[in-house]
């Protein structure tokens, strides 16, 4: 007679046998947000779908030959084509009629600047795409150098904070708006500290039939200078302070926001990391620029409505507390 | 082999009618060649079209520069040097007047001169001014080329079935205009 | 079925007829007529086909790339800036050894913005790796067209079919257009080895250290070089199907005896024929066109221009500070043997300016040159008309 093993709830879901897109022992960095990301997005699409990833350090560290980490079907062809490219994979599925959806992997750089393009193009054809964009906010791979999706002030190597310059003079370009310009069916953002969300918001996108847009927020411990095991707790300080907004549109509307249920100010999220160390200081530079992210983050909230009202059942809080195999909305 | 150029301006149809001769001369059992000389000109723009004519395959892909006839859809290009520029001795030109009377032939080119009012002709047959299906019908009503009934194949292969029954009658209405076979003998003198 | 049409619109229905799944292109004269030709027959329903009109030639050829790794036999067609725009995932489409066809319409480079034919384009990617065959007619181009797809299944690597801007695409004469049996007893349907799919998941496109690339490299030379035979085969079974050739390596044409001989790529071939029986009746004259630039027949050419004293290389493109691209491969191929010719390199025909007849007597006085000619462009000077041959 076999032993019978009972298990709570809590353990059976442990136990759950998960799908993997992507195998660990990989070579990113530990820490690695993009890494982290791109293991639940790809667990959350399930076995059924082709990856069309752009160069970058998510290629760079999966894929050295004659390695890879991928379970799922993979291709990298350059920096600025992860779009067309699969563009080009979703038309010959449907032409073939094979169901299989097709995602697109890329860094900020690939889809913030160089790949911009192709990505805008795929969109407004309507191709059956999911594209996720890892945002760790400067060209990682190269070794941090400043992308147009860098924050504001933030010190990278082409943007070094010294006397005279105070990091990245430029803000960090609206890319969401842009997108939802194209009306497309959805897009959303999301990050890192809230990997339920990430799986809900994959499960929502791949059931939608068109081009989505999912951006998720992945700090670089190398690039954003902090120790990696901080790495959720400076994504959801990026959330609670208002400057990472987690939001979800539909054809260009806002739908959905993860509301803050406890606003906390922008310097508790810039003394974590190393690249906003120069505005830490007294001088009046310093003090200009911290008020000057405190005002974007104030302009977030606001334009996003993140603040939590009474009743949100769901909010900055409790949504990190859904498991990363577990419940969704 | 035959050379033929066909002068008029962008919008005219210049290379859908060397296209449609081409074509003409190909359905009767001759090689043909068509194409346009290359520019990028926009309507109303000087352009100009080329078309050989042979008994077998020409290989040569050069302009024409010596045409033995010349085809203006457009007599203010005849002020213009390049428009009959290379025309050989005894050479033949076919000018659309938008006159009623007969344009004058310069010096030099004599009983080798037609001109027909091709964009009227194409006004009351197709509709619209565009004279190069009648400058065609005349050309082969002069030259005995190929027959029209060709020519009128080469438009029901181009065209939808009204727009090539309307160019049919523009063909018609403007090979009863001039002289058959007039040009006759530089043809046969082209070995056709 | 022989009919007339003009070159673009010959081109796109070969294209058709080899039942291509996806199509990818964008704007750029004088390709666009091929395009707008397929897109038409795709309409009318006469091939079915998934057009994408994209934004721009990298995401053309990005996306006939990602079509052809997922299963599906793909096209485009591109010119010029189109072709330098594509260059990079040109590279990358050759290193993946993908298998695509892509007609080139040969078109001048920029600047100054020149939209007429010469080859500087398709010479400013002859190291990306693909097989690059010129065509000297539509004829050539409709089966050189047909025998692509074969060659890039066969062997893996991607084929660019160049056909001569304006010249020939927009060339109006008749042509054989083979039937759809044919055509598909030529072309088995669409296989590729490493089909992207979830059931047999694949890694592709990964990144190659300094411990295997020198190997992937040499592997892609060596395999192009071996593509001559693919390149010989699919044309010699075509030949055996519908009774043509389509110029194998290289063309020739002209008596044994001739110690001069003249190479050339594309369409001008045709005119320096007429221009030998009309001009120079008398003299013994090889003409020769070369079709396959890539891979460079070093051997076929060898053997093409035994007997000759003088060969002259007329080429439609430049590399500034060196002379003729194609002149200077020849030397290379020919450095070493036994009573190799004397190479004089000639430029004609740049950015659209047409080539006579009396091209040629300019050629053969090149060779009467007491020191080989390394570069000469020999229509600096507008050329008086053609001299009245025998058929005037």
């Amino acid at each position: 007679m076999s032993k019978t093993t009972v298990l709570d709830l809590r353990e059976l879901r442990r136990r759950q046998p998960r799908f993997t897109g992507m195998d660990p022992g990989h070579r990113a960095c530990q820490g690695c947000g993009q890494s982290l990301a791109a293991h639940i997005v790809t667990e959350a699409a399930g076995p059924d779908v082709i990856v069309a990833n752009a160069t970058g350090c998510l290629e760079v560290f999966s894929t050295p030959w004659p390695q890879t980490a991928w379970r799922v079907p993979w291709i990298h062809s350059l920096f600025e084509n992860a779009a067309a490219l699969a563009a080009g994979i979703e038309t010959a599925l449907k032409q073939q009629g094979r169901p299989t959806k097709m995602l697109a992997f890329a860094g900020d750089g690939g889809t913030f600047d160089i790949g911009f393009q192709t990505l805008s193009g795929m969109i407004e054809r309507g191709h059956n795409v999911l594209y996720v964009c890892f945002d760790n906010e400067a060209y990682m791979n190269t070794g941090v150098q400043r992308s147009s999706s860098t924050p504001h002030a933030a010190a990278t190597t082409t943007s070094p904070a010294g006397r005279m310059r105070p990091g990245k003079r430029h803000l960090k370009k609206d890319l969401l708006a842009i997108i939802a310009a194209h009306h497309l069916p959805y897009a959303a953002t999301a990050t890192v500290a809230y990997p339920g969300d990430i799986k809900a918001k994959v499960r929502r996108a791949m059931a939608i039939e068109g081009p989505t847009f999912l951006m998720i927020h992945a700090p670089c411990p190398l690039g954003w200078v902090h120790a990696p095991e901080l790495t959720i707790k400076v994504a959801r300080a990026g959330v609670e302070t208002g400057l990472t907004p987690i939001v979800e549109l539909e054809r260009g509307k806002l739908v959905s926001v993860l509301p803050i249920r406890e606003k906390r100010p922008v310097t508790d999220y810039l003394r974590l990391q190393g690249r906003f160390r120069h505005l830490l200081g007294d001088d009046p530079v310093a003090v200009q620029e911290r008020e000057h992210l405190q005002a974007l983050a104030d302009h977030n909230i606001e334009t996003y409505g993140l603040l939590a009202r009474e009743g949100d059942v769901r909010d900055s809080v409790t949504a990190a507390l859904v498991r990363r195999g577990g419940a969704i909305r | 082999m035959l050379e033929i150029r066909i002068h008029g301006r962008g919008g005219q149809g210049n290379v859908v009618a060397a296209y449609l001769l081409a074509a003409a001369v190909v359905d009767a059992g001759l090689y043909g060649q068509a194409f346009p000389a290359f520019g990028a000109e926009r309507r109303g723009a000087p352009v100009a079209a080329f078309v050989r004519v042979a008994r077998d395959t020409v290989r040569r892909r050069c302009q024409i520069d010596r045409p033995h006839i010349v085809v203006v859809q457009d007599p203010t290009l005849l002020k213009s040097p390049a428009t009959l520029a290379g025309l050989e001795e005894g050479g033949c030109v076919l000018v659309n007047s938008a006159r009623a009377e007969a344009i004058p032939a310069p010096a030099g080119y004599g009983a080798r001169w037609a001109s027909l009012p091709a964009t009227r002709i194409a006004e009351e047959t197709v509709g619209r001014p565009m004279p190069n299906s009648a400058l065609l019908g005349a050309l082969l009503a002069l030259t005995g080329l190929c027959p029209l009934a060709a020519l009128e194949q080469a438009l029901e292969e181009r065209f939808p079935p009204d727009t090539a029954a309307r160019n049919k009658r523009a063909v018609r209405a403007a090979a009863e205009r001039v002289p058959e076979h007039a040009w006759r003998r530089v043809v046969d003198a082209r070995g056709l | 079925m022989r009919a007339a049409f003009e070159g673009s619109q010959a081109i796109a229905r070969a294209v058709a007829r080899c039942r291509p799944q996806v199509v990818a292109a964008y704007p750029i004269t004088p390709q666009t007529h091929i395009v707008e030709g397929i897109a038409k027959l795709v309409a009318d329903g006469e091939a079915d086909c998934e057009v994408v009109s994209v934004e721009s030639e990298f995401a053309a050829a990005s996306v006939v790339l990602g079509a052809a790794v997922a299963g599906s036999r793909a096209y485009t067609a591109t010119a010029s800036q189109g072709v330098l725009l594509m260059a990079e995932v040109l590279y990358n489409i050759a290193g993946m050894r993908v298998p695509l066809v892509l007609t080139c319409a040969n078109r001048a480079v920029s600047a100054p913005i020149n939209i007429w034919n010469d080859h500087q384009d398709a010479m400013a990617v002859r190291d990306a790796g693909w097989i690059q065959l010129f065509c000297t007619d539509n004829q050539e181009a409709v089966d050189t067209t047909i025998q692509a797809f074969r060659i890039t299944q066969e062997t893996e690597l991607p084929v660019m079919v160049c056909v001569d801007g304006f010249i020939l695409t927009h060339l109006f004469e008749p042509v054989d257009l083979p039937s759809q049996e044919q055509i598909d007893m030529f072309l088995p349907p669409y296989r590729f080895s490493r089909t992207l799919d979830p059931r047999r998941p694949l890694t592709l496109g990964t990144l190659v250290g300094p411990e295997h690339y020198t190997e992937v490299r040499a592997q892609l030379h060596g395999d192009l070089e071996a593509a001559a035979e693919a390149i010989l085969k699919a044309d010699a079974d075509w030949a055996d199907l519908v009774g043509r050739r389509a110029g194998g390596l290289i063309k020739s044409d002209g008596p044994h005896t001739a110690r001069i001989g003249v190479l050339t790529l594309g369409s001008v071939y045709g005119t320096l024929q007429e221009a030998a029986r009309e001009l120079v009746p008398d003299t013994p004259l090889r003409l020769m066109a070369l079709r396959c630039f890539r891979p460079f027949p070093a051997e076929a050419l060898r053997a093409a221009v035994d007997g000759l004293t003088d060969l002259v290389v007329l080429e439609r493109a430049i590399g500034p500070g060196m002379g003729g691209i194609l002149a200077t491969e020849v030397r290379a191929a020919l450095a070493g043997l036994r009573d190799a010719p004397r190479v004089h390199g000639a430029v004609a025909g740049l950015g659209g300016r047409d080539i006579p007849l009396d091209i040629l007597p300019r050629l053969l006085a090149l060779a009467d040159a007491a020191e080989p000619v390394r570069c000469s462009v020999i229509d600096l000077q507008k050329m008086p008309p053609a001299r009245l041959g025998a058929d005037r």
